[in-house]
């Protein structure tokens, strides 16, 4: 973040206090959390015109909390671990009265009856919740130019994209217009904008986090994780997200770990595998040696590097567009002008309310990924692509489990290039399913990663280092990627 | 084209006449990369649908997919429910006609 484009107004571009700073400053009186909050309304207004993070504010209910907080610290009471914490919610989570729209036309308007799990857990350890964060329509993207309500602008160079699908959650903490997010991960929606946008972004393992409240794109794949701008704050996000939730079938009931402590450990020691398919030709040379020196510095801590591979990666995406746009296809039809949302008023019998409905409500990426989904589970069609997916899904989540039997970690670049431009890719679909390539593997696996910046291009733009870990192995990736921050901090001092 | 119109029915979407053009395009454009899946033998390798089938036989517990006891317990308010419902009673949620005569 050091390398400011000169075009951009001074502030922009700002790196937030640390959670641990923040509630140390309420906690002996120095700050407020009403204060705070303030001051993050101040900056949206001011900053949130270019960038186009935030499509709602939940101003009352955020001062109302923050002045909860605020009075615990003047009592001296103990403070929650997010006590006054101003954090932003991707729009395809539910929060109660509050709009939201996934980024589609067809939820305009909408106003959910409850919370999900995600945001009762921050709202109960003492965040502030500032508002709704755009994000590709039905988090289906990469760039976060599906959203019905505009794309969001990279704070880093505002002529290029922030990533998606969580473009939004990305971009408001590149910006400091929220000292965290939550964003969601189905192929790469977390990763791949934090590496854009310069942050630390965390897929965890599937069902380490609830998505009670989450509007489903492809349940087997989607998942609800924190944004940062420290691994250190990541992980304490985490410390407060995770844990089992009887309102989600697929909550995991083990214990949650002491992320926070993990990231202060040393990684002297660790296994460190590098797959060379996440190294081939379409890897731009400048994020290849950005992500090398980030491995050079894990190898020069006292990690053993070695070089492996995994070599059915070059079917992932295929896999993943199927069975993410079969189960689409399945979760999408609710969203038929009966119970809620947008319903068409052209529409003169049931079978053309469905229809005009859907036709005016959603966008193009949603519409071609219900059809190929549609598709792919229609009748003569089924086992060619769906179940042939199912299977190949299998063959990459076991080479990942082969390959962590013998390590601790894998680190690998998040993205193959750096962030494009605004309308670069936006007429090509196929093109722009490849922006994930190096993230959906471990989406279909079902295990942990999390993106960390390890440098920037000669341009100014960030690159990220993913790290990835085995099912349940969040502490180890969180200890993994404070050794590239630290390495990172020091390159540039 | 017909192809694209039916499973457009199949899915309840309306497409425009550009539309469907447009789309037919970018559906051959992804169904031609994704048949490289062909390349694989899988005749071996039963299909993964859900992550927990990745675990052994009963190491689900603690990984995911656990059931809550089947008990009643209570649900949302009604009236905050059809506070977001395009056209109700109040007590029910109102469509065009079904069947029509």
């Amino acid at each position: 973040m050091s390398q400011l484009p000169s075009q951009l107004p001074s502030g922009l571009l700002e790196k937030p206090r640390t959670i641990r700073a923040l509630r140390a400053a309420i906690a002996d009186g120095s700050a407020s959390a009403s204060g705070i909050a303030e001051r993050y309304y101040a900056r949206i207004e001011q900053y949130n015109p270019q960038v186009n993070a935030y499509l709602a504010l939940t101003r009352e209910q955020a001062m109302e909390q923050a002045a909860q907080v605020d009075a615990r610290a003047a009592k001296g009471d103990p403070l929650p671990p997010l006590a006054g914490v101003p954090i932003g919610v991707k729009d395809v989570l539910t929060m109660r009265g509050a709009p939201t729209t996934a980024g589609s036309r067809i939820l305009e308007g909408y106003r959910p009856p409850y919370d999900a799990t995600a945001v009762t857990r921050l709202r109960e350890a003492g965040a502030v919740l500032l508002g709704k964060l755009n994000c590709d329509e039905f988090a289906m993207g990469s760039s976060n130019e599906n959203s019905a309500y505009g794309p969001v602008r990279n704070p880093v160079d505002l002529e290029r994209v922030p990533g998606g699908s969580s473009g939004g959650s990305a971009a408001a903490v590149a910006a400091n217009l929220a000292v965290a997010t939550l964003g969601t991960d189905t192929g790469g929606s977390i990763r791949q904008p934090a590496s854009y946008c310069g942050v630390v972004g965390v897929l965890p393992t599937y069902g380490r986090v609830s998505r009670y409240g989450l509007i489903a794109f492809a349940s087997s794949l989607d998942r609800v994780g924190p944004f940062a701008a420290s691994v250190e704050d990541a992980a304490r996000v985490m410390e407060v997200l995770a844990g089992h939730d009887p309102l989600d079938a697929t909550s995991a009931t083990r214990p949650v770990d002491d992320y926070a402590a993990a990231t202060t450990r040393e990684v002297k020691g660790l296994r460190i595998g590098i797959p060379e398919e996440y190294f081939g030709e379409g890897l731009d040379l400048e994020v290849r040696a950005a992500v090398e020196r980030g491995i050079d510095a894990l190898h020069a801590q006292g990690c053993q590097t070695k070089r492996i591979s995994l070599r059915h990666t070059r079917y992932a995406i295929p896999v993943y567009y199927l069975v993410a746009t079969a189960e689409a296809s399945a979760n999408l039809a609710r969203f038929d002008g009966v119970r809620f949302g947008y319903r068409s008023a052209a529409a003169t019998n049931l079978s053309s309310m469905y229809r005009l409905s859907r036709e005016e409500g959603f966008g193009a990426e949603v519409k071609r990924r219900i059809l190929l989904g549609t598709y792919a589970l229609s009748a003569g069609y089924y086992d060619a692509y769906y179940r042939k997916a199912l299977q190949v899904r299998r063959i990459l989540a076991e080479e990942f489990l082969a390959a962590f039997a013998e390590l601790d970690a894998i680190v690998a670049p998040t993205a193959p290039t750096a962030a494009f431009r605004i309308g670069e890719k936006s007429d090509d679909p196929l093109a722009m399913y490849l922006a994930d390539i190096y993230t959906v593997t471990a989406s279909l696996a079902g295990i942990c990663g999390l993106s960390v910046p390890c440098g920037t291009t000669a341009a100014g733009l960030p690159v990220g280092l993913q790290v990835l870990g085995p099912h349940f192995g969040e502490s180890t990736i969180f200890r993994v990627a404070a050794g590239v921050e630290r390495a990172t901090a020091e390159a540039r001092a | 084209m017909a192809e694209v119109e039916r499973v457009a029915e199949l899915a309840n979407l309306e497409l425009a006449a550009d539309e469907a053009a447009r789309m037919q395009r970018d559906l051959n454009a992804i169904l031609g990369y994704v048949d490289q899946l062909r390349q694989i033998d899988t005749s071996q390798v039963e299909p993964m649908a859900q992550v927990s089938e990745l675990f052994a036989d009963g190491a689900t517990e603690g990984n995911g997919e656990s059931l809550r006891a089947d008990v009643l317990r209570a649900s949302l308010e009604r009236a905050s429910v059809m506070a977001a419902v395009p056209e109700t009673d109040g007590a029910f949620f109102k469509t065009p006609k079904v069947i029509e005569r």
